[in-house]
């Protein structure tokens, strides 16, 4: 099986998705998580205003079946939450690099994005 | 370790399911996703490939005395054809397992068949032989493991879908009675009983049948994903994780199943067990309902309001049928009443959450 790798995103091992856009970056989890993962019930997120480290675990995702912790790509502070994942997590399952987007986040060192995978490595690793 | 397949491994391969290490046997856990699996047995029906659960048969005079000294449960009510369920404790009436014990019907090859669980047919043969010799009975203890395949059909929709592969009249069939049929061309057991709370069938055939039943059972494949999930709702025992003689040492008394203990009957923890029974369990499996959100999951603690630890999760899920997070554990016998208000600690965190009654649907 095939997942979708969007060629405008960079990843992290631990398969949470980034999309920087200047000093602000959009973050999730990858189609591939969310299929590993089964169906998602219940998402924990931090509130805005909250501090992330990159590499450290900002949240928790629930499927039935597993408990995942997820981690922040880049360091920064959290603007804006997807309150939506509240009361539909299924979004995860359905639409991971779209509507189920979980943290933008105001990007604290724009550096930290080189060490990300790009799609090609993030490819190589799931395949 | 090398992992047991069942017969069915490759079909499955082909079907894209995911596996997992269940009691040494490497089974199907998912195939559509555990909610699809799980809906479609609620509302219509699924087929389970449960050929990891073992299968020992016993015969000879003293079938039924070996039989009846080693269950909980009286299995000499059994008449042909007839099962029931109950479990096999030590001697201080700790369950080592549950199980379903069947008389088989007039003209099988033996008397009882008993299905103990996933990775446990050594273990209960040998306790099987060892009491037999022990107490010099006349009977002949086979691990028939290896020449069964089983495939449980669960749902609404079940007794439809078998009725249309088989050549016997399933509304003959009871609840927990075992005929002789043809199912898609394999002679088989068929078995009106499951895990699921649904009405439905399990089917014990020879390994080289099980695919032609597996095809023939037209209705969604379904994993041990959905299996947990379903069973979870009705409040059914799970081997390892309610019971286990180490980790989590119990009672059938304790476990919610005093029914299946025939007092009146001879067996190995009968003693131990009568004491319970006068005095009562100190601690009840119970259900419990998360008002607050979180996931309760296996071994998570259960305390009072207040925060005074009282149990322990044994197994939790988000329920798919109710939306509700669910769970089962031990807490002492005072809390296990319906609408006590306790608490699950999830990561940390006491999440609100009320005591029930099982099964959580009503079926």
């Amino acid at each position: 099986m095939s997942f979708d790798v969007p060629d405008d995103l960079r990843y992290l091992e631990s398969h949470e998705w980034v999309r920087v856009a200047g000093d602000t970056a959009k973050v999730g989890i990858t189609a591939f998580a969310q299929d590993e993962l089964g169906d998602v019930v219940f998402v924990e997120l931090p509130e805005e205003g909250a501090e992330l480290t990159a590499g450290e675990d900002f949240g928790v995702v629930e499927s039935i079946k597993a408990v995942s912790d997820v981690y922040a790509p880049v360091s920064g502070t959290v603007t804006a939450v997807n309150d939506r994942l509240r009361d539909e997590p299924e979004l995860l399952n359905e639409d991971p690099f779209g509507d189920g987007w979980m943290l933008e986040v105001e990007v604290a060192d724009e550096s930290e994005t080189d060490d990300l995978l790009s799609p090609d490595a993030y490819r190589d690793q799931i395949e | 370790m090398t992992l047991r397949a069942p017969p069915l491994s490759a079909v499955h391969r082909r079907a894209d399911a995911s596996f997992t290490d269940f009691g040494g046997w490497e089974m199907p856990v998912e195939f559509e996703s555990i909610r699809t699996e799980h809906e479609a047995v609620r509302s219509e029906a699924g087929k389970f490939d449960v050929s990891h659960m073992g299968q020992i048969t016993v015969d000879g005079p003293d079938a039924a005395t070996l039989t009846q000294r080693l269950t909980t449960n009286d299995v000499t009510v059994l008449d042909p054809g007839e099962a029931q369920y109950g479990a096999i404790t030590d001697e201080d009436g700790i369950m080592l397992d549950d199980t379903v014990v069947y008389r088989l019907p007039e003209g099988a090859a033996d008397e009882f068949l008993f299905i103990p669980n996933a990775g446990h047919d050594g273990e209960m043969t040998e306790r099987w032989l060892s009491e037999r010799d022990e107490r010099g009975l006349d009977a002949t203890v086979t691990n028939r493991t290896e020449e069964y395949s089983m495939i449980a059909v669960q749902g609404p929709d079940a007794p439809d879908l078998l009725a249309a592969e088989t050549d016997i009249s399933l509304s003959a069939l009871s609840r927990f009675e075992v005929a002789d049929g043809v199912v898609a061309g394999v002679d088989s057991l068929i078995a009106r009983t499951g895990y699921t709370g649904e009405p439905g069938f399990e089917i014990l055939c020879p390994p080289n049948g099980a695919e032609a039943i597996w095809s023939a059972l037209a209705c969604q494949p379904c994993g041990l994903g959905a299996r947990d999930t379903l069973r979870l709702e009705m409040g059914f025992l799970l081997s390892g994780q309610e019971f286990h003689p180490v980790d989590e040492p119990r009672t059938p008394y304790e476990a919610g199943i005093g029914w299946t203990v025939a007092l009146d009957t001879e067996f190995v923890g009968r003693d131990a067990l009568e004491g319970v029974a006068a005095d009562g369990p100190e601690e009840k499996l119970v259900g419990i309902e998360l008002i607050d959100r979180g996931v309760p999951r296996h071994g998570y603690d259960v305390t009072t309001p207040e925060g005074e630890p009282i149990g322990h999760v044994t197994s939790g899920t988000m329920s798919p049928t109710l939306g509700a997070p669910i769970a089962l554990a031990y807490v002492p016998a005072a809390y296990a009443e319906p609408d006590e208000s306790v608490r699950v600690v999830v990561r940390g965190e006491p999440k609100k959450a009320r005591t029930r009654s099982t099964p959580f649907l009503d079926r």
